[in-house]
């Protein structure tokens, strides 16, 4: 009996040993092996990026010449103001400009360098005056007698990053007027508020913008750009042109001087025998041929087929097409929505690139000796592709009162203070994207339980969230180009990291199916200890109830 | 725009009244006809821009074997049209299952036919396959939607769709409820699938997103959908299957489902520039002609289906805008800006390398192949075999051996 007993007691503990090692070590064993490895991510950080609160901080010096300042206000100079204004775009996004403006009067140089006869020389003597960096601004103020500028422009507005204004005569305050202009002058150097708010085209809801921010690329770390003639009747044209030089000429000058915003690679074709999709009509009273605006979007579609341009790399392409009409559909004119001519007879495609048609004149019929050598203007056609180029990527022409003389840009294409425009706005989408990237990454995680996070997808996010913090931390000191740099290196990362292959989540298991799998694992085993567990547990329940019972 | 106020006809005039009422009426009729109908072609502008500025297509036939010809046929289908309306093959994605024109039981080798008496040949001879055969499968499948593709994919295998993309994602085979079976191995849920999109919507990589699918129970593939700006439609409800339309006794097998055939007939009738919208789409294929009851969801969809166009879609037509403005270039300033370029060194004339040196392979002598002593697994089994019959027999046979 005894025995028994200590059998008994023997198996009691053993049943009980059991289930305290299934509890206390396998249960926790089975659920750290079988947890999806998620390295550590800096969530507090992800979170505080998507709440965007952009401060962008552009700093201004106003520069006065001798003699445009009231004697009594001149020596107010130098002093430094800022100002700021703040739009609140959405609960999560909100823009502050700030404007850091320092007053002070020309040194000698900068004073000889106004003193020239024409505007442009000035502008280019005061460039080596400034220290160049992006983002920075300099106003000069010269009298209002001043024969500096034309007669009737009250600001001009140059190549580099510097303007030339006349001083506002009044009666009143005249710092106040100035820094009134300069405010104009600035944001049109700059950024608007419209402008920035465009490029969160993603935070903020669609009916509130227009086209010009479908038109324009993304910001992509790189361009593929490809120039191709396309010479559908090779029996009667021979045509040539000088690609290569035209692009080292005046393309890469432009692509230069955005390297600093991607990286670009040209190439050019020439395709035989294309035509565009759509046959052009007679018109009989200019007795020339006729693409109408409607018909001009179904031109692209046939034609891409044959580019190919896309085969090669991965970033966005842009194509530039030179179409040479037959010599029966020509002289071949663009015809816009109100039925007159286009001047620069070529059309574009918002994200896709341009299409410009090259006609070419034919000498009398008798006299013709086919096939007729062309050789193509490139100055013609780069100005129109230039141009276009432009337009897509969002370098489109501010709306400025009439007494603003705008430089051209010349042969570089692109003025120091577009590049800085497009530098604004791009830094600005490079950090929303991050923040969206990334808050999106999180949301994911949370939703969906079982994407692994490997370490090296963990130390991408981190460097995401301290670049774009960096970024941040830059525009609102005011250093463009740093802030730029390190934008683009945040979305170099924060795209790294979501789209990892190894981020795929495929597996999803529906509950029926998990209880599929563990049940004939854990079942065999359970059923004994739980069995044995119930039959202690009923046992101290009588050996409870039988001292009672006897006395 | 406002609509102009027609200015109202002075009514005290030297005419008799009846006279000149009608000439007045028709006037202002005139008047405020032409603003009215050049009000609601502005608004009509308005309405149908749906904001895209490119189309792409995800074609997948997830079945494989002779006997789902159909599925293959109705892909194929599908991408004939597509390219047809306009989108180009580096904007389309086709994943086919398996290879029917190629198959040793295709009596009509390198075609693929969609209607009976082999009257379309679908496959063409400008077919662009993506993704073939074991290929497509439930992970390539969501690596293509979600973007997380190896980095050495090459382009046409990749969707590079934005944010002003408007995507058609068209997926036939057999399916069930909650589930589209790939390569009768694995099945893709509706949960991942509307994982998928998410992740989709998420990184903004589309604009609007039409799914079609075809398959038995399709409708329950869409129901778990839960992001905004898809619109789907589904050959079948849930609990209906979906039939296929007719078998071609040339080649033995059914050639097309209902649905797709159907709606095939709707796009024949599509052109680049027609203005038929999805309302229409939606009323293809009727039980009548389906057996099957086709199901469409539009509640994720901004837009009203009255005013999305199935070009939109299906085609690709490109917004233009004309070009007014110009760079000034000068070109006398092109020579001094310009670096000065390298002197280009005299090269050699690039030639081929020796590719295969088919002399020296015909006439060499066979190689001398070098002596090796045995192996282990050799030496094992000698001495496995040693041991055995010395042990079966005893030592004493040692000296007959050595």
């Amino acid at each position: 009996m005894a025995a028994d007993e200590a059998e008994k007691a023997r198996g009691k503990r053993a049943a009980l040993a059991f289930a305290a090692v299934a509890l206390v070590l396998g249960l926790p064993l089975w659920w750290k092996t079988t947890e999806t490895y998620r390295a550590s991510l800096p969530y507090a950080g992800i979170s505080a990026l998507g709440s965007l609160r952009f401060q962008l901080t552009v700093p201004v010096s106003v520069v006065f010449a001798k003699g445009a300042l009231p004697g009594a206000q001149q020596r107010r100079l130098p002093f430094a103001d800022t100002q700021e204004k703040e739009s609140l775009l959405n609960p999560k996004t909100s823009i502050t400009s700030r404007y850091e403006t320092t007053y002070r009067s020309a040194t000698v140089t900068e004073q000889a360098a106004l003193a020239t006869a024409a505007v442009q020389e000035a502008d280019a003597a005061l460039l080596l005056l400034q220290e160049d960096s992006l983002g920075a601004l300099t106003v000069y103020v010269i009298p209002e007698i001043s024969p500096l500028l034309p007669q009737g422009v009250g600001v001009y507005v140059g190549k580099h990053r510097s303007a030339v204004m006349r001083c506002p005569q009044g009666p009143g305050d005249v710092l106040a007027a100035v820094s009134a202009r300069v405010q104009q002058i600035v944001q049109a150097m700059s950024f608007t508020t419209d402008s920035i708010t465009a490029a969160l085209s993603d935070r903020v809801p669609m009916d509130q913008l227009g086209t010009d921010t479908r038109r324009p690329f993304k910001s992509s770390l790189g361009y593929e750009i490809t120039f191709s003639l396309l010479n559908p009747d090779p029996k009667s044209h021979d045509v040539h042109w000088d690609i290569e030089a035209a692009v080292s000429g005046y393309v890469q000058p432009f692509l230069d001087k955005l390297g600093l915003v991607a990286n670009f690679s040209v190439d050019s074709q020439i395709l035989y025998y294309a035509v565009l999709g759509v046959s052009p009509r007679f018109d009989k009273a200019s007795s020339s041929f006729i693409l109408s605006a409607l018909s001009l979007p179904h031109v692209i579609n046939p034609v891409e087929a044959r580019l190919g341009s896309s085969a090669t790399s991965l970033y966005p392409v842009l194509n530039f097409l030179l179409y040479v009409p037959e010599r029966v559909h020509s002289p071949l004119y663009i015809q816009d929505k109100d039925g007159a001519a286009v001047g620069t007879n070529a059309f574009h495609s918002p994200r896709w690139g341009g299409i410009m048609v090259y006609n070419v004149d034919h000498p009398a019929p008798d006299k013709a000796l086919l096939p007729l050598r062309v050789d193509v203007d490139m100055v013609r056609v780069m100005e129109v592709f230039l141009a276009q180029l432009r337009l897509l990527f969002g370098i489109s022409q501010v709306p400025l009162p009439e007494e603003f003389l705008l430089e051209s840009p010349g042969n570089k294409g692109l003025t120091d203070w577009e590049l800085d425009r497009l530098l604004w706005t791009r830094t600005v989408e490079n950090i929303a994207t991050v923040s969206t990237t990334l808050t999106s990454l999180a949301q994911l995680l949370d939703k969906i339980g079982n994407i692994v996070i490997k370490d090296d997808v963990a130390s991408e996010v981190y460097h995401a969230v301290a670049s774009a913090q960096t970024a941040m931390l830059e525009l609102a000191s005011g250093h463009l180009g740093s802030a730029f740099q390190a934008s683009k290196e945040a979305v170099i990362s924060s795209e790294r990291a979501f789209f990892d292959p190894s981020l795929l989540h495929l597996l999803y298991f529906p509950d029926d199916q998990k209880f599929a799998i563990y049940i004939p694992l854990f079942l065999p085993m359970a059923v004994p200890i739980l069995l044995s567990l119930v039959k202690i547990l009923r046992e101290a329940k009588q050996s409870k109830k039988e001292p009672t019972k006897t006395d | 725009p406002p609509l102009p106020v027609a200015k109202p006809v002075p009514m005290a005039a030297a005419l008799p009244g009846p006279r000149w009422l009608p000439a007045a009426a028709a006037l202002l009729w005139a008047c405020c006809g032409s603003a009215a109908t050049d009000g609601i072609q502005d608004q009509a502008e308005q309405f149908f821009r749906s904001g895209h500025t490119n189309n792409w297509a995800v074609l997948v036939c997830t079945s494989r074997f002779w006997f789902n010809y159909r599925h293959v046929a109705n892909t194929l289908s599908v991408y004939r049209s597509v390219k047809r309306l306009g989108i180009p093959d580096s904007h389309i994605v086709l994943m086919l299952a398996d290879d029917m024109a190629c198959n040793p039981r295709n009596p009509k080798p390198a075609t693929v036919f969609s209607h009976k008496n082999m009257e379309l040949n679908v496959y063409g001879d400008d077919v662009e396959v993506d993704y073939r055969s074991y290929e497509v499968t439930v992970e390539n499948f969501l690596r293509v939607l979600t973007g997380r593709i190896p980095p050495s994919t090459p382009r046409s295998k990749r969707l590079l769709s934005d944010d002003r993309s408007n995507i058609l994602i068209y997926m036939t085979g057999h399916g069930g409820n909650g589930f589209l079976k790939f390569q009768d191995s694995e099945e893709i849920t509706n949960v991942e699938l509307a994982d998928a999109f998410e992740q989709m919507w998420q990184k903004r990589r589309y604009n609007e997103l039409l799914f079609i699918i075809d398959t038995c129970q399709g409708a329950s593939m869409y129901e778990r959908f839960y992001s905004p700006n898809i619109m789907a439609l589904a050959s079948s409800q849930v609990g209906e299957d979906s039939l296929s339309h007719q078998p071609d006794l040339g080649i033995g097998v059914h050639l097309m489902d209902r649905y797709t055939f159907y709606v095939l007939e709707f796009l024949e009738e599509i052109h680049p520039a027609s203005q038929t919208n999805m309302n229409d789409l939606f009323q293809v294929c009727p039980r009548s002609l389906c057996v099957s009851t086709p199901g469409h969801r539009t509640d994720l969809f901004q837009r009203d289906p009255q005013n999305v166009l199935i070009t939109d879609f299906f085609g690709s037509v490109r917004k233009v805008e004309i070009t007014t403005e110009t760079v000034a270039l000068d070109p006398n300033l092109v020579g001094l800006e310009t670096r000065v370029p390298n002197d280009e060194m005299a090269t050699e004339p690039l030639k081929y390398a020796e590719q295969l040196p088919v002399a020296q392979i015909i006439h060499q002598k066979p190689k001398q192949k070098d002596w090796h002593p045995p192996g282990g697994f050799i030496l094992g089994l000698w001495a496995l075999i040693i041991m055995v019959f010395f042990k079966t027999y005893g030592i004493k046979h040692m000296k007959y051996i050595f």
